[in-house]
């Protein structure tokens, strides 16, 4: 109260008028919203995801060495059809008999169920890791470093990839999803060989045993 | 009367607060995005479990349409420069400074090599136009498409490959473009896929 009236007495002495320093804001408010909608209609905010895959180089020598490690008894290859079929087979296929391949499909009830199976023991050991980092136990490089372990192990299948022409670019990337999900480390992606696309239209040909077998599969 | 007594307020309303929070909307929209880069084709990836988050820079776009079409984007406008140099120079074909310009500035290429002096003679709005029903040539006779890799990864070593194709596309021009890649030993690239948004465990 004091300091008002004192305030007051030098005003009345100086002569000089307090001026507001009021500005308004409005006129800004209206640029900042116009520019946050330019921000908001020409950005994007989520940055787009990415997969990371190496091809095995196509040095003749490097691919048929590679080629024979792999153990018929832990491979599976995967055909992936046209009209989002998916075939595979373990092991070499039987040529003459195009029942050996049998018929899945990309939902989590398919393809997954059985690479989760033949990888039981890594995807154990691997949701173990998971719960050890959640718990905070092992750290981040750590949980790298295992993982990449448990992935390259002994008794992880390997799993071969083969697209048909007809196939697209969705069915490749649900494919290479299924490894990721499955913690399958060992995956590659070949041509086909003309014997398996043989094989592949053979068994695509004869639709009552192959609608039978997807009508198993869903009710599993 | 006791409507004369009643003192006429203002209706000034402070502002002030209202440019803070407008200013701090701002200042996050400018930070966390990215602008959207403009594209000849629309291209919707496909979804994928995978969350590796793709780098900002040093990137070679391959972007694929659901037809098969092949387009590339650099994002150095001196790297796109020297390419551009290096593929005239492969094909024989000369390019004036006008031309090598306009080729540097743009977001997207994809256009057979003959016929780029041409292309690049025309008006901005009707490149659009042209781009769309274009795409580097990639077949084994012709083969553009490993000429345009191989001499990018020869200016800008660092360059990460990157594919982004339609969910649609079939797997042969797939195919094609990594026999090209695995020719000129590039084993290593990326695929662009958005994330999954449903989980289905």
């Amino acid at each position: 109260m004091s300091a008002e009236v004192q305030e007051s007495n030098k005003n009345s002495s100086s002569k000089q008028k307090k001026m507001t320093v009021r500005v308004d804001f409005t006129p800004m408010v209206d640029m900042n919203m116009l520019l946050i909608t330019f921000f908001m209609l020409c950005t994007t905010l989520s940055k787009p995801q990415t997969m990371e895959i190496s091809m095995p180089s196509n040095d003749k020598n490097i691919s048929e060495a590679d080629q024979n490690k792999v153990k018929a008894s832990q491979a599976i290859t995967l055909l992936l059809a046209g009209k989002d079929k998916i075939y595979y087979y373990e092991g070499q296929p039987n040529y003459a008999d195009p029942s050996s391949l049998k018929e899945t499909s990309y939902l989590a009830s398919g393809i997954r169920q059985q690479l989760l199976k033949k990888n039981y023991e890594a995807v154990q050991k691997v949701n173990e890791l998971k719960k050890d980092k959640a718990n905070l136990k092992i750290s981040e490089e750590e949980y790298k470093k295992k993982l990449a372990e448990i992935k390259s192990g002994k008794n992880t299948p390997t799993v071969i990839i083969k697209a048909t022409d007809d196939s697209s670019y969705r069915n490749l990337i649900d494919a290479l999803d299924e490894m990721q999900i499955c913690n399958i480390g060992k995956y590659v992606i070949t041509e086909i060989t003309p014997q398996d696309k043989a094989l592949v239209a053979k068994r695509s040909g004869d639709n009552p045993s192959g609608s039978a077998d997807q009508s198993k599969e869903g009710g599993i | 009367m006791t409507r004369v007594k009643v003192k006429k307020k203002s209706t000034f309303i402070d502002m002030t607060a209202m440019s803070d929070v407008t200013v701090l909307l701002l200042t996050f929209f400018m930070l966390t995005s990215t602008f959207v880069k403009k594209e000849p084709v629309q291209v919707y990836t496909p979804a994928s479990v995978s969350e590796i988050k793709i780098p900002e820079t040093n990137i070679l776009q391959i972007l694929v349409d659901s037809k098969g079409k092949i387009f590339m984007s650099l994002d150095k406008q001196p790297d796109l420069r020297a390419v551009l140099q290096r593929m005239g120079e492969e094909y024989g074909v000369k390019f004036n400074a006008e031309q090598e310009k306009k080729f540097s500035v743009a977001s997207t290429f994809g256009v057979p090599i003959a016929s780029m002096p041409e292309y690049l003679n025309l008006p901005s709005d009707k490149q659009d136009e042209v781009l769309k029903n274009e795409g580097i040539p990639c077949d084994s006779t012709d083969n553009q498409f490993k000429s345009w890799v191989k001499n990018a990864k020869e200016i800008n070593p660092d360059l990460r490959i990157a594919i982004k194709a339609d969910s649609k596309t079939p797997y042969a021009v797939i195919k094609k473009i990594m026999n090209s890649l695995q020719d000129i030993r590039e084993n290593r690239y990326n695929l662009i896929t958005n994330l999954k948004t449903t989980s289905e465990e």
